[in-house]
């Protein structure tokens, strides 16, 4: 590297050096203005489209976001509800195991709900219903978790590949539940469970029907963190994620540390899946979890794997995902005009990563660019 | 009745060998591109722009040129997403962003950029129909090669399809030979498999990967284009496309990163894709317990394959990660 320096004919027009670590402000500073330039560029895109003024297309955006009440605890509800599956995968990202089954271990997660409020909800008293959804919703997605983590304890099984088509099985389960319990039959839906009875419909705190989801999550995100950051395991998993060697070196036990963190990981997935069915939509489709198992990873990888933060990087999803959308109801447009904000401003964070790793060195100047 | 499904199947799997083909040459680099589904998106909504403007140029009464017709589709669908791979390079091996998160992304902008101009086209291009029903354009796309009239089993496994359907076959077989008796295809593998011996033997690793991926993606765009042109004869429907991206890469797998083992995996996923219309007397329930076979195969072959632990079985060893030669 250094000899590159002196003989100037060999030394390229820019190249890039790894940093060694730069300051946390400096590096949330150059998040924030990726997110910045995001912006602009969706507005300009916005605006080619719909030939409105950015100021006008601001503001719909905000007032889609928080323009009421009723639009807040909405956005509340949707930022705790990706929060919580966001939570859910961090455990298994920092151990570097690629989980993108989360879509799939909600929705079984959401399915056993579901299957407790229909098969038992008027044949036991409410409080064991609940605790029967509970465990079921927490078993059922831990072993969905479970299969792909035993395969990559045993045989080193590639569990991105693995987890993704879980998913569709899962789906495919749901559409066969689905037929079964569908109401009135035909119509390929289950309709509300349960809806004059209310029979394991989470209670409505003051009135707020959404308040329990956020509280729940909430208290979920403070155990998460003291969790990762405060415990005997969580400091393994970060060792294994760092390197699986040095964890075997200095006696984890790898295997066993895999194994845990995904049953903790898909159990989690499954709380979210309670919340989806028993306390927000009463019902249960593919589309319950409506792609967040997704959107998830890149909110926990987006707050670099940190669930305080992550309140934050969910909260900017959701609150472009509403405001894009309420864009696209105003001016007419598709509601997949969303997607392709959200893709936009992915793109930009993620290659913002890079200015916070690497910098740039030109030739014959020794300045830093950023 | 065999030959009818045999037909089927092959139909139903063309779009999915197309997307695995262009998979499996963007892993042979090291690139795990998980935004396959989003390119397949905007392979297909490309074409569609492209020949939605043709034919509202030349006007309803005036017939088109068959050649225009073609070509001016295929150009925008492989232009269109091989935009998503550079997209994809950029951030992966220039800025060496983490490849699951960067593919997710771009499966996200890539199924919104396909719904939403799929939606919004015709309002957009001030045109006075409400949908996109490409029908005209469609007819070259679906019509089957001419060389015989009769009908028997034969013509109808065989000559029954759309040219696409055998440019996929013949895309997966050329990309076979590539790896197999090439030298471009060695040094390719080489950088899928050690990225820093390939480097320390002179090849060019980024543009490796950067070729590799752009051309990969350019190919599973045309299995968009093969879906909206021959499969639903060119009326767009948003979502329509399904999670045939993801079975695409469910086929990689089962396909061991063999191409020409992915022409026969590909009539296979199809079959079982449609195997619940076949299967006489079943509920609708289980029906959709049918449906779940391609992907439990699929997940049966990479607990073997990895339990097996078979070298020529393996994915390529540096798959998913970004390579940094100052990093070692």
């Amino acid at each position: 590297m250094n000899n590159a320096k002196n003989e100037k004919m060999h030394e390229p027009f820019v190249r890039m050096v790894k940093r060694d670590g730069m300051s946390r402000k400096k590096a949330w500073l150059i998040r924030g203005l990726s997110i910045v330039f995001a912006l602009l560029f969706c507005s300009v895109v916005t605006i080619l489209l719909t030939g409105q003024n950015p100021i006008k297309i601001y503001s719909t955006m905000i007032s889609g976001a928080i323009g009421t009440p009723r639009r807040v605890w909405l956005l509340l509800q949707t930022i705790a509800m990706l929060l919580c599956i966001s939570l859910a995968v961090t455990p298994a990202f920092k151990m570097r195991f690629w989980n993108i089954g989360a879509e799939g271990q909600v929705l079984i997660g959401g399915l056993a709900t579901a299957a407790c409020m229909i098969l038992i909800g008027d044949k036991v008293p409410a409080p064991l219903l609940y605790l029967f959804m509970f465990l079921a919703a927490i078993a059922a997605g831990a072993l969905w978790a479970l299969i792909p983590a035993l395969c990559k304890a045993k045989w080193g099984t590639n569990e991105t590949l693995f987890t993704l088509m879980m998913n569709y099985v899962a789906m495919q389960l749901i559409r066969f539940f689905i037929v079964k319990w569908e109401v009135p039959k035909g119509s390929g839906t289950i309709g509300i469970i349960n809806q004059d009875s209310q029979t394991g419909w989470f209670p409505a705190i003051g009135g707020n029907l959404y308040l329990l989801n956020i509280i729940i999550v909430f208290l979920l995100c403070i155990i998460m963190y003291v969790y990762l950051t405060y415990s005997k395991q969580g400091y393994e998993i970060s060792v294994v994620g760092e390197s699986e060697n040095t964890a075997r070196y200095v006696g984890i036990n790898v295997k066993k540390v895999i194994i845990r963190t995904m049953i903790l990981s898909g159990a989690v997935c499954g709380i979210a899946g309670l919340l989806l069915v028993g306390g927000t939509n009463h019902t249960i489709a593919t589309t319950t979890a409506d792609g967040r198992g997704f959107t998830a990873i890149m909110v926990s990888w987006l707050a670099k794997f940190n669930p305080i933060v992550m309140i934050f990087t969910s909260f900017l999803l959701v609150f472009l995902e509403r405001g894009s959308g309420e864009i696209a109801t105003v001016f007419r447009l598709n509601q997949a005009f969303a997607d392709i904000i959200s893709g936009i401003i992915l793109f930009f964070i993620i290659g913002s990563e890079f200015f916070i790793n690497y910098k740039l060195i030109f030739r014959h100047s020794h300045k830093e660019v950023k | 009745m065999l030959a009818t499904f045999i037909q089927r199947a092959v139909i139903q799997g063309i779009p999915l060998l197309f997307g695995s083909t262009g998979e499996i040459i963007t892993e042979k680099s090291g690139n795990l591109n998980l935004g396959i589904p989003g390119i397949m998106y905007v392979g297909g909504i490309s074409g569609v722009i492209g020949s939605f403007l043709y034919e509202q140029h030349m006007g309803i009464g005036t017939p088109l040129n068959p050649f225009l017709a073609i070509a001016i589709p295929m150009i925008c669908s492989l232009v269109g997403s091989a935009l998503m791979g550079l997209i994809y390079c950029f951030l992966t091996v220039t800025l060496r962003a983490n490849q699951n998160v960067t593919g997710l992304a771009l499966t996200t902008f890539g199924v919104g950029f396909g719904n939403f101009f799929g939606g919004s086209l015709a309002k957009l291009a001030n045109s006075e129909t409400a949908s996109i029903a490409l029908v005209r354009t469609s007819k070259f796309f679906s019509s089957p090669i001419p060389i015989t009239k009769e009908v028997s089993w034969f013509t109808r496994i065989f000559l029954s399809y759309g040219f696409l359907a055998y440019l996929a076959v013949i895309i997966a077989i050329l990309t076979a030979v590539f790896f197999k008796r090439t030298r471009a295809g060695l040094y390719l593998r080489a950088v899928g498999e050690n990225p820093a011996t390939a480097d320390a033997a002179g090849i060019n690793v980024n543009a490796y990967k950067y070729v590799a991926t752009c051309v990969g993606s350019a190919v599973a765009g045309l299995g968009g284009l093969y879906y909206v042109m021959d499969y639903i004869s060119g009326v767009w429907s948003n979502d329509g496309f399904g999670d045939r991206g993801w079975l695409a890469i469910a086929l990689v797998i089962f396909a061991v990163w063999k191409p020409d083992l992915s022409i026969l995996g590909s009539i296979l996923f199809g079959g079982l894709y449609i195997l619940y219309l076949n299967i006489p007397g079943l509920s609708r329930s289980s029906q959709e317990l049918f449906k779940m076979l391609p992907y439990l195969v699929t997940i049966l072959v990479l607990i073997i394959t990895s339990a097996r632990k078979k070298r020529e079985s393996q994915p390529p060893a540096s798959l998913g990660l970004s390579y940094f030669r100052e990093e070692r």
